[in-house]
């Protein structure tokens, strides 16, 4: 051990940097709803997120109806089906992972494992979520609108999103979708400058970014590529809101609708394409990197082993941000491009396989020989390796341009993407709600109903999107609400429809039982003490659970360690907190 | 989009080269005691407010590299014709420039505590930014009056877009400049919340008149002929 202390004589000195002024409630409505306490804003940014995600998760059921038991369902008409696919696929990406992972757990996390009182600019911080709600609010209207919400499909692909023959496209869907998404970006950005600029200046002593827990770091590099990328799709959504609206045609290309000439001309879709991506590939990071980082956490601490190669850990999430934003055009092999660009576009996407592959790699290696808990975050956890592991191997399959163009449009790509950024960073959203409940609500989740959860939900996923791999094969197209008696597609797959479906109501239902545990456990959980975990990260040694606002009682904690002392020779617990000074004794403050 | 990667680049660039700075090569592993690189916290010593300015306005960055790009892929379809652009142009951006030129003023009468020529230099930026606004506005008239309208073409959309949205940003830099006046004004103004309230507005203003003369060189059609010349000097 290395003795860092950067001034000697054991004494702090005053502060350089002022204690945050916080501003203190007094009333009902400024400490529960109109809130500036980021813990409170995290927990509504989250019962938001998980209420609308509820309408996603109902949507893909009504999707499963119809491929399960085409012709069966007479409400659920092709216009409608295209509606409920657009959503659910909205809904899931935007306004649940990405609202959930930054604005829930960011908001929870950053301030109390920096040791901050709370975010840099807690007014803005509150302004962020109710801006947020009111994104929601629109997204939701369109479902009471004359034609109902857009039917585009989640990516909003123009010309089709805005013309008649598309749900919502000369009705207010699309309009409403578009306005949403805009909403969304203006609150996301006024959180996002927060989690950056916290991580940057709210951290407290000792507290050096090389100490920080990789929850923070995925969580940070995440929202610094958010504010990246989101303008990309801000740009996007204004030019198709002034496509709708003010009739110019940046993406609108000439075309005859019905037997008329539009009155668009000489657009380019394409264009919009490269916008969308440019954000859509990095939001796939922008969800996976708060997973991984997350993940770390709850495996060191579930296996009792610091995390194997911190410093190659963060390494690879600053490298994995900062190449996701020249791989965005493999989601557009099929759109026609150069050849020389797609052969580029190709070699970046398998070249972000290696920084990935080392934290696979580094996690295994964490769990090596480790003192293994079969918790309900570590099941989570090793749940999300293989899965993630499994939609990454398929996703170099897709990587190729000659591998890509004829799985392209076929259920392979659902599969894989259902793997790699569904399934994946909502079993790391499960493990997390498992692992931080005790803290937030200072009472334990059930056992045994979270048992119960994760093996439906680990092998129902399975169940479900595994044998979509094989359907993509035999060449059962996307996007279709109905196969009909197409020569190649064999009628064993009407029947692994029908089995999907059914797995996929079970699944569901599942998540019902995660919920009632999430209200039951409230009142009748087992209490859960300060530290249940006995995890080393700050949050877990606040003085009061749930903590206050303020989070840290008279002094914010001093940081003499990193986040991963687990099992130490010769000390005498198996875990060292961050801001226990052993062997030394702890600094005083002058007199 | 080669203009929105030169900016991430630029943006990538530097946080890796501010990153190189944060001991990204130490061993916390090893190490135990309170080591950080100013005595209490290594946070840099720059005010916060400083900071969450510069994430910001990296953000606006990002935003208009993003419209740039998508302005120089549309304009190679056929059907692009550039409007020409009103004479006042010329006249806004000097304007913008003067305000911004009042704002380094009043930034350094504020650290001199000159509160007289600060309140002064403040009123010449907010007066010289309201007569740009008015310019612009003078300029959408114009066009609009010539039949340059948004639908006719999208070099036309772009023009109202980029300078409606570059106009909606300095409106948003107005409000803070409002409070900030008014804190001017305000005799029991503490100095230094003072000082940093310009400070901060003048950066913005330095920033914003950046983009607005990278937006000005789009529109008058020079970037799109230096992409020529930068092409021909490559193949």
């Amino acid at each position: 051990m290395v003795d860092a202390t950067h001034r000697a004589g054991g004494v702090i000195p005053p502060a350089e940097v002022p204690e945050l002024e916080l501003y203190h409630p007094k009333s009902w409505w400024t400490t529960y709803v109109f809130s500036q306490d980021a813990k409170v804003i995290a927990i509504q940014y989250a019962g938001t997120a998980m209420a609308i995600g509820l309408v996603a998760l109902m949507l893909s059921w009504l999707i499963r109806l119809q491929l399960g038991f085409p012709g069966t369902f007479d409400f659920i008409t092709p216009d409608a089906y295209y509606q409920f696919v657009t959503m659910h696929g909205m809904i899931m990406v935007i306004y649940l992972l990405t609202a959930l992972f930054l604005g829930g757990f960011g908001n929870y996390l950053i301030p109390l494992m920096v040791g901050a009182r709370d975010m840099v600019f807690p007014y803005a911080n509150m302004l962020s979520y109710w801006i947020y709600l009111l994104a929601v609010l629109v997204l939701v209207a369109s479902f009471f609108v004359p034609g109902g919400p857009t039917g585009a499909g989640w990516t909003l692909y123009p010309p089709q999103a805005l013309l008649n023959g598309t749900p919502g496209g000369q009705e207010l869907g699309i309009i409403l979708m578009l306005v949403s998404l805009i909403l969304f970006i203006i609150g996301f950005t006024m959180g996002g400058l927060n989690y950056v600029v916290t991580v940057l200046q709210g951290r407290t002593r000792g507290m050096t970014l090389m100490r920080m827990p990789l929850t923070v770091w995925g969580i940070f590099t995440a929202t610094v590529m958010a504010l990246l990328a989101f303008p990309a799709l801000f740009v996007a959504c204004v030019m198709m809101l002034f496509d709708r609206v003010l009739g110019t045609s940046f993406f609108m290309p000439a075309l005859v609708e019905m037997g008329e000439l539009t009155s668009h001309g000489g657009g380019s879709p394409i264009l919009f394409q490269h916008l969308f991506w440019f954000f859509g590939h990095p939001e796939v990071y922008i969800v996976a990197l708060p997973a991984f980082g997350i993940v770390s956490d709850l495996i060191s601490t579930h296996a009792r082993k610091n995390i194997f190669g911190y410093r190659m850990m963060v390494w690879a999430i600053v490298i994995i941000g900062a190449l996701s934003f020249v791989v965005w055009a493999h989601h557009m092999y099929v759109s026609g491009m150069h050849p020389l660009f797609g052969f580029f576009f190709a070699t970046t996407t398998l070249i972000i396989a290696v920084p990935t592959a080392i934290k696979v790699y580094n996690w295994i290696l964490t769990l090596w020989r480790g003192d293994i808990h079969l918790t309900l975050p570590m099941l989570f956890a090793l749940a999300f390796i293989v899965t993630f592991l499994n939609g990454g191997l398929t996703g170099l399959f897709l990587g190729n341009v000659v591998v890509d163009v004829p799985l392209s449009d076929t259920m392979f790509v659902v599969a894989h993407f259902h793997m790699v950024m569904g399934v994946a960073p909502i079993l790391v959203i499960f493990g997390a709600i498992y692992h931080w409940y005790p803290k937030i609500t200072g009472r334990m989740l059930n056992q045994q109903l979270g048992l119960f959860h994760f093996w439906v939900t680990f092998v129902g996923a399975y169940a479900i999107f595994f044998p979509m791999h094989y359907l993509g094969l035999v060449g059962a197209p996307r996007r279709y609400p109905e196969l009909g008696g197409t020569a190649f597609i064999p009628e064993s797959v009407a029947d692994l429809n029908a089995f999907i479906s059914i797995t996929a109501f079970v699944v569901g239902f599942a998540q019902l039982v995660f919920l009632f545990n999430l209200i039951w456990s409230l009142r009748y959980g087992k209490e859960a003490g300060p530290n249940p975990w006995r995890a080393t990260t700050l949050e877990w040694q606040t003085p009061t659970t749930p903590p206050p606002h303020g989070n840290w009682g008279d002094e914010r904690p001093v940081v003499y360690r990193w986040a991963y002392d687990y099992s130490v020779p010769g000390a005498p617990q198996d875990f060292i907190p961050q801001n226990d000074p052993w062997p030394d004794k702890p600094l005083t403050r002058p007199a | 989009m080669s203009v929105v990667l030169v900016f991430l680049l630029v943006v990538i660039g530097f946080s890796f080269w501010w990153l190189s700075h944060q001991r990204i090569m130490s061993k916390p592993w090893l190490e135990s005691g309170v080591h950080t690189a100013v005595p209490e916290t290594d946070a840099s010593g720059m005010a916060t407010e400083k900071v969450a300015l510069g994430v910001f306005l990296a953000v606006v960055g990002a935003l208009f590299a993003l419209f740039a790009s998508a302005y120089f892929m549309r304009m190679e379809y056929s059907d692009w014709q550039a409007p020409p652009l009103p004479r006042i142009l010329w006249l806004n951006t000097f304007v913008l420039m003067l305000a911004s030129a009042a704002f380094s003023c009043a930034v350094r009468a504020t650290r001199e505590r000159h509160i007289a020529l600060t309140r002064l230099a403040l009123s010449a930026a907010g007066l010289g930014t309201l007569v740009f606004l008015a310019g612009q506005v003078t300029a959408w008239r114009e066009l609009a009056a010539g039949g340059y309208f948004m639908d006719t073409n999208p070099a036309n959309g772009f023009f109202y877009l980029m300078t409606g949205v570059h106009a909606l940003h300095i409106l948003g830099g107005l409000v803070a400049l409002g409070r900030t006046t008014i804190r001017a004004w305000d005799p029991g103004a503490e100095p230094k919340r003072l000082t940093l309230g310009i400070e901060l507005c003048a950066m913005y203003w330095h920033f914003l008149l950046l983009v607005w003369l990278g937006v000005f060189v789009l529109l008058e059609g020079w970037a799109g002929d230096l992409v020529t010349l930068c092409r021909q000097l490559l193949t």
